[in-house]
């Protein structure tokens, strides 16, 4: 960020340099010293908390025996890596964020698919289509837990038991769908959440595609499977990379969906929860940092891939345009 | 996102600084910080939970307290988990940002070990209106700490207890013992499960946390003779006792308890309770409350029996809220008023008329359960639960000598993990996705990892 903001307040080659040395250098700093709040803002906000989350993270520090705080090196990622109850989590959460993307990004595919057709009512399809992606995470959540889920009073069950009385079953099933299944509980709220946010992206590829090529391989004799096999697929390709990468960002992130439905329990604590847990549980600073950083470096890993992939999606418009 | 510092690197003082700058971060808050935007200098500053009995005080302070002595007050009210931390923060460094905060007895011994409260016995002794004999003996006991000195006052109590529906009952044919045992309530479950459409026979918690399915199991391993920690710390959980306590918990609840019972904590339990989903629940005594509230459906139709026993006489949880002055308070004598009018009789009976006798911050003195008013209106509950809070015995809950006091819990700082993984364990039995042994044996490792550091 530090770089941006010199390149765009470095005195252009055009300007007339009439002083070399003093002059032109105060000059060069009257230009910036209007972006320096700003910067100096940024970097406190982002820049400072995490390296001091880096200095914390070396520390045995238990909030609540303040006397027993040391330095203990990197001992807090050691314990992030052997620590039985982390590891799962890592794998929890890769298999969350593998699972949900996965399947959100399949639907979303469906949907965009139909969704590019022209039919009566588009605009409003599309809009209630949207609608999950909008909600407030933990709201959503709640909905899945107590409205769609519950056993005694949930949308399912309630749906069987009105399905049982139409053909006339005494007792129908009333499975305990958060307890039966825990982890496909969690990643269909957050599939259903997540696919119109794939649907979106790749609806915006479809339209992107250049009319005379698909009309030209109409009159050539492909068939529907064959252009969506060799045409759309690979047109979509960029689009969808990029769907998931965003997705998984975001998903590897997600707290509210664990927090609420199942709270870590059955084998459901995926990283983020976990950490919330050693810090305000646990009261392990140390820990709950260094586990902190580790979902960072992560995040950042995926997260390179991801600008990577942007950046060249635009660097493909740009060549084309 | 934050990258990783590459071109800014803080010089080293800037250190504290930016460990200051990061817990804010991450406890979204400013503890520690300093310089917020508190009011001026004569008002106090009060850290509290934001539980329905102190949202209600927050409202009343302002026209009665302030009103009487001139003593402003200003309130941050929190949820639970994020007011132990921010308590934790602003007591260990001594900040002195807030002058009272509640409490629990949980945290009492080891915060007053560490120094961060100001003893309460001079101020207790010298105000005589405070009547401090009036607070039940357990609260006042679990109050004091090691050295004996007394360091909160309670602003409400509770202990737990056994509620059940007469209707149901008395259409069974069934009668519960004055003081059941749980052998009698699993056959009362078992005759109960079904009496009426979508009823169970018993409501449990079984959601993972160490204030949720730990508290009433914990009760009922108490009273069958098993404990977490023997005296000298060996972690007991895979004692036949503790065994024997958590199948019979879990088996309960898988039987005859109430669907979905891995997610259900106090909330939903309540709820169940109120649409007549269960015939029986073993709970907190708060819970009567909202049972019997004004348009509860299920209101005048629940009894209340202490909660059931098997090797010990009582078998009661205790806890409560409590007001704690910060040591590094430099208005303890303005923060003593606040407490003592507070926790006062006068206060109760203002809630009373402003805003009914049911709202009153209850189970902490003998008197509120003499008045005619309180009595008038709670009167289903009342005694059962004066005598559960009264026999309560914090330092000896079970049938052998524990290393530490409390009922439900084992007081030391590392419980709140350590109850909220073992609870997890549980949690897994009961959805039936692993046994109970297997699930106590990998809460008994969890459990040796905490006793090694107090042998």
């Amino acid at each position: 960020m530090t770089v941006t903001a010199t390149r765009e307040t470095r005195p252009s080659p055009q300007a007339p340099a009439k002083k070399p040395g003093g002059g032109s250098r105060r000059r060069a700093w009257a230009t910036r010293a209007p972006l320096l709040p700003a910067l100096v803002f940024l970097i406190a906000v982002t820049q400072l908390p995490f390296v001091a989350t880096l200095v914390i993270s070396l520390f045995d520090w238990n909030s609540l025996k303040p006397e027993k705080r040391h330095f203990t090196g990197l001992s807090n990622y050691a314990s992030v890596f052997t620590d039985e109850a982390l590891r799962e989590s890592v794998v929890t959460t890769v298999v969350l964020t593998a699972s949900v993307v996965i399947v959100s990004v399949v639907l979303g595919l469906l949907f965009a698919l139909l969704l590019d057709r022209a039919f009566f009512g588009r605009g409003f399809v599309r809009t209630l289509l949207i609608t999950p992606f909008l909600l407030v995470p933990v709201s959503a959540a709640l909905l899945w837990k107590h409205a769609l889920y519950n056993p005694e009073y949930g949308l399912f069950n309630g749906a069987l038991t009105w399905f049982g009385e139409l053909f006339g079953i005494e007792s129908i099933a009333q499975p305990e769908w958060t307890s039966e299944m825990p982890l496909i509980a969690i990643e269909a709220s957050l599939v259903w959440q997540w696919t119109p946010f794939m649907m979106l992206i790749l609806l915006a590829g479809l339209q992107s595609r250049p009319a005379e090529i698909m009309e030209a391989a109409r009159l050539d004799g492909a068939g529907p499977w064959q252009m969506f096999r060799y045409l759309t697929l690979p047109h979509l390709r960029r689009y969808l990379e990029l769907g998931i990468l965003l997705g998984s960002v975001y998903i590897v992130q997600n707290f509210d969906a664990v927090f609420t439905i199942t709270s870590g329990g059955l084998g459901t604590a995926n990283l983020p929860y976990t950490v919330y847990e050693t810090f305000y549980r646990a009261h392990e600073y140390g820990l709950a940092s260094a586990a902190g950083v580790v979902v960072v470096i992560g995040t950042i890993v995926i997260a390179t891939f991801a600008l990577r992939t942007v950046s060249s999606l635009f660097r493909e418009e740009a060549s084309r345009a | 996102m934050p990258h990783p510092g590459r071109r800014s690197r803080p010089p080293v003082r800037g250190r504290a600084c930016a460990v200051t700058a990061a817990l804010a971060l991450l406890a979204t808050g400013c503890a520690g910080a300093g310089g917020t935007s508190f009011g001026g200098g004569d008002a106090l500053n009060v850290l509290m939970v934001n539980n329905p009995q102190m949202v209600e005080l927050q409202k009343l302070t302002a026209k009665h307290f302030t009103k009487e002595t001139g003593i402003k007050v200003h309130f941050t009210v929190l949820p639970e988990n994020d007011v132990r931390d921010k308590i934790s923060q602003d007591f260990s460094n001594q900040a002195g940002q807030y002058d009272v905060a509640t409490i629990s007895n949980f945290e009492l011994p080891f915060f007053a070990k560490n120094g961060w409260l100001h003893p309460l016995d001079d101020y207790a002794k010298a105000d005589t209106a405070f009547d401090q004999e009036d607070i039940l003996q357990p609260l006042r006991e679990s109050l004091t700490a090691e050295d004996g000195k007394l360091y909160a006052q309670p602003f409400y109590g509770e202990s737990s207890f056994l509620m059940y529906r007469k209707d149901v009952f008395e259409e069974q044919g069934l009668t519960m013992p004055e003081k059941p045992t749980w052998e009698q309530v699993a056959k009362l479950a078992e005759r109960t499960d079904g009496a009426e459409r979508g009823m169970k026979g018993i409501c449990l918690r079984g959601l993972p946390g160490w204030g949720e399915v730990i508290a009433p199991l914990t009760t009922v391993v108490n009273t069958m003779g098993g404990t977490w920690f023997t005296e000298d710390w060996e972690p007991r959980l895979t004692a036949p006792e503790f065994k024997k306590a958590t199948k019979f918990y879990v088996d309960l609840v898988r039987e005859h308890g109430e669907l979905g019972a891995p997610q259900s904590g106090y909330a939903e339990c309540l709820n169940n309770m109120t649409q007549g989903k269960t015939a029986m629940w073993y709970d907190a005594t708060a819970g009567a409350g909202s049972l019997e509230a004004k348009g509860s459906p299920v209101k005048g139709k629940i009894g209340y029996v202490p909660a059931p026993v098997e090797q010990t006489k009582s078998s009661g949880w205790l806890y409560t809220w409590a007001w704690g002055l910060q040591k590094a308070s430099k208005k303890a004598d303005d923060a003593w008023k606040f407490v003592s009018w507070a926790s006062s009789k006068e206060y109760e009976e203002l809630v009373g008329a402003t805003s009914g006798w049911s709202n009153v911050p209850a189970g902490k003195r003998a008197s509120t359960y003499t008045n005619p008013d309180y009595r008038a209106e709670a009167g289903a509950f009342a005694d059962v639960t004066e005598r559960a809070i009264s026999e309560a015995d914090p330092k000896n809950p079970g049938t052998q000598p524990r290393p530490t006091a409390g009922i439900q819990f084992v007081g030391v700082p590392e419980f709140t993990d350590l109850g909220t993984r073992v609870a997890q364990e549980i949690s897994a039995a009961i959805a039936g996705r692993q046994s109970v042994d297997a699930a106590l044996a990998a809460s008994q490792k969890l459990a040796e990892k905490v006793a090694e550091e107090y042998r």
